[in-house]
């Protein structure tokens, strides 16, 4: 693989196009992998996942095995999964609770600090093998950090802090922690892992795109509008309604927010919300959780807590979410043309049991991997990969809304209106500093 | 005197239906997995009562379909969409439909201790094809039959995949 310069990828990149090698050419996924993966934060998951000394979970930063563990003194460690001697990974578990890591191979045990603790017969490694030892320690990531619970991790030593990094993108977590009556929330649920044979920026380019949904939807907006021949339950009442509202009409989508923020962030707000998904099906329990959090906040405070209306928020390059649904979903790059995408849910703890069944069906069918919604957006994102594998139009357009962004409050840029494709042009931006810093 | 028949009998978790019935309910698997197969939605959506339950857990095992996700858990209604979104033009996962092949296999049928109601064991065998890509499941399904009048209906189905807990590309068929 030849190396491919800042100008080369400056050149992919311009103000309203992108060329279509961005998604399609093998060794600039490779590039994205150490130049854009190695570099941003990462999401890795929840403290939640990880509450007792001793728990852990497994994960990948950039396709590299990582162990996510909480250490006896408390703190949260992310080491390679990669035995220090030979290579094996030390921990083949998706999650559970270890005192130490024992490499299958030949023995060697590591705390989860990752420091080496014990060889079998060590002295046949060599006669100073004992110094040595702190040598062979599991590598630690280079830096780690989290955001009210939110783990993160980066690859690169040098960088911004992760609260720059994230900038305003923090009101969003914190909309999604401070929804909790306790101000706890936890991973709930179990996990969907769906897949699809495309880039990985896809499916970040689509989370805040508000035209797609009476498209690529259409068929589920319109099987869910259909008439009711049996009685719904409360199983499918969120279900239906989350698939009409993909039905919306263009108005709703021009009038909603589109904020972009840092490095490629974004998010949508001012749209619909949890009054109306839950309480428009006259649902008693939430009224009981809106009570318990007032009890703990105050009117006034939880008053401007369920006022916030925002639905997905992109963690530029690998984190979306959706606070008040309670949804993370995170992104894996497989390769040039296949991703894997994560998906949790997360428990309010002091809120009514009930109200994460509805959480549940809405995660149903919002990340579903059988869902009626979501199978669409896979189709779509395979399409376009296979579009874009096409060599006589090299130009991806990404001109809705192009020239009307405008500044907004907390250094962050809104689009003209709610259909711009800023949160991509966004992404794009970023893309491009991370893929041309420190080349020739 | 084959070895296999002196073995010990394990003990059954249910009666074994009467024969007569244990073929009927048979049958009645078979027929589902035939319209199925062969594109008859409506007739398949006959099949189930109208309070019935269609269940994909999600999780191995999964106790639970609402404090954990599944792949699908479905009233009669959300059956009812999945098959009418099947008709929309543009319903771009779906279109064309996966042709698929169950085949339904090691069938168990067993009496609930209830005049009219049936649960049936059985092994899914799935071959799926679209697009130029056929991809296999295997899944082991409870059916639990209930008889409407004479006719048997599906009350609650449940197919645990053996692989639910992968990553799995967009299912977009009836298991």
């Amino acid at each position: 693989m030849s190396a491919i310069s800042s100008r080369q990828i400056e050149a992919l990149i311009q103000d309203d196009r992108v060329h279509r090698s961005v998604y399609s050419d093998p060794a600039i996924f490779e590039m994205e992998m150490s130049q854009l993966f190695g570099k941003a934060w990462l999401i890795l998951g929840h403290e939640s996942q990880i509450a007792q000394p001793g728990d852990y979970f497994c994960t990948e930063m950039a396709r590299q095995p990582v162990i996510v563990a909480r250490h006896e003194d408390g703190s949260v460690k992310v080491l390679f999964n990669r035995c220090s001697h030979r290579g094996a990974m030390v921990c083949h578990e998706q999650s559970g609770n270890a005192k130490q890591f024992v490499c299958p191979y030949h023995g060697w045990t590591f705390e989860t600090s990752g420091r080496l603790r014990f060889v079998p017969i060590a002295h046949n490694y060599g006669e100073s093998f004992a110094e040595r030892m702190p040598e062979f320690n599991l590598t630690p990531v280079a830096r780690v950090d989290s955001y009210r619970g939110f783990i993160f991790a980066s690859l690169a030593a040098e960088g911004p802090s992760l609260l720059d990094f994230l900038g305003h993108m923090t009101s969003s977590f914190d909309d999604l922690v401070d929804r909790s009556p306790s101000g706890e929330i936890e991973i709930a649920g179990g996990v969907f892992k769906h897949a699809y044979n495309g880039n990985w920026k896809l499916v970040l380019e689509n989370h805040n795109d508000t035209v797609h949904p009476a498209f690529v939807h259409a068929s589920s907006v319109f099987a869910a509008g259909g008439p009711e021949t049996v009685a719904s339950t409360p199983v499918s009442d969120i279900s239906i309604r989350q698939m009409r509202q993909n039905g919306a009409p263009p108005d709703v989508w021009e009038k909603l927010g589109l904020w972009t923020a840092g490095p490629g962030h974004s998010y949508m707000g001012d749209y619909h919300d949890d009054r109306r998904l839950v309480v428009g099906l006259n649902n008693p329990v939430f009224e009981e959780y809106a009570e318990a959090l007032t009890a703990r906040i105050g009117e006034d405070r939880a008053n401007d807590v369920l006022s916030v209306h925002r639905f997905n928020s992109i963690v530029y390059p690998n984190c979306s979410f959706m606070s008040q649904f309670r949804q993370l979903r995170i992104v894996h790059p497989v390769s040039v043309d296949r991703t894997v995408v994560y998906t949790y849910s997360f428990r309010m703890k002091g809120a009514p049991p009930a109200l994460f069944q509805d959480t549940i069906a809405f995660g149903n069918v919002v990340n579903g991997t059988a869902s009626w919604v979501l199978t669409d957006d896979l189709e779509v994102y395979e399409r376009t990969q296979k579009g874009l594998t096409g060599q006589l139009s090299d130009w991806v357009y990404l001109g809705r809304g192009f020239g009307d962004d405008r500044p907004d409050e907390h250094a962050m840029v809104r689009g003209g209106t709610g259909t711009s494709e800023i949160h991509i042009r966004s992404q794009f931006a970023a893309w491009k500093n991370y893929m041309s810093a420190g080349s020739a | 005197m084959s070895a296999v028949s002196s073995l010990p009998a394990k003990p059954a978790i249910a009666p074994p239906a009467e024969e007569a019935t244990a073929r009927q309910a048979e049958r009645f698997l078979f027929q589902e997995a035939w319209l199925l197969d062969h594109s008859d939605f409506d007739a398949w959506l006959d099949l189930y009562t109208d309070d019935a339950v269609y269940w994909v857990p999600l999780e191995a095992g999964q106790a639970d379909p609402l404090n954990t996700h599944s792949l699908m858990y479905d009233d009669k209604r959300l059956m009812q969409i999945r098959v009418r979104q099947q008709t929309h033009p543009r319903a771009h996962a779906r279109l064309p439909l996966s042709r698929t092949v169950h085949q339904v296999g090691n069938v168990q049928v067993q009496d609930t201790g209830k005049v009219g109601e049936l649960t049936v064991r059985s092994t899914l065998i799935l071959f799926e094809y679209r697009k130029e890509r056929q991809r296999s499941f295997a899944a082991n399904v409870v059916h639990r039959l209930r008889l409407q009048g004479d006719v048997w209906k599906i009350c609650h189905k449940r197919v645990d995949l053996i692989n639910s807990e992968s990553e799995l590309d967009g299912i977009a068929f009836f298991f």
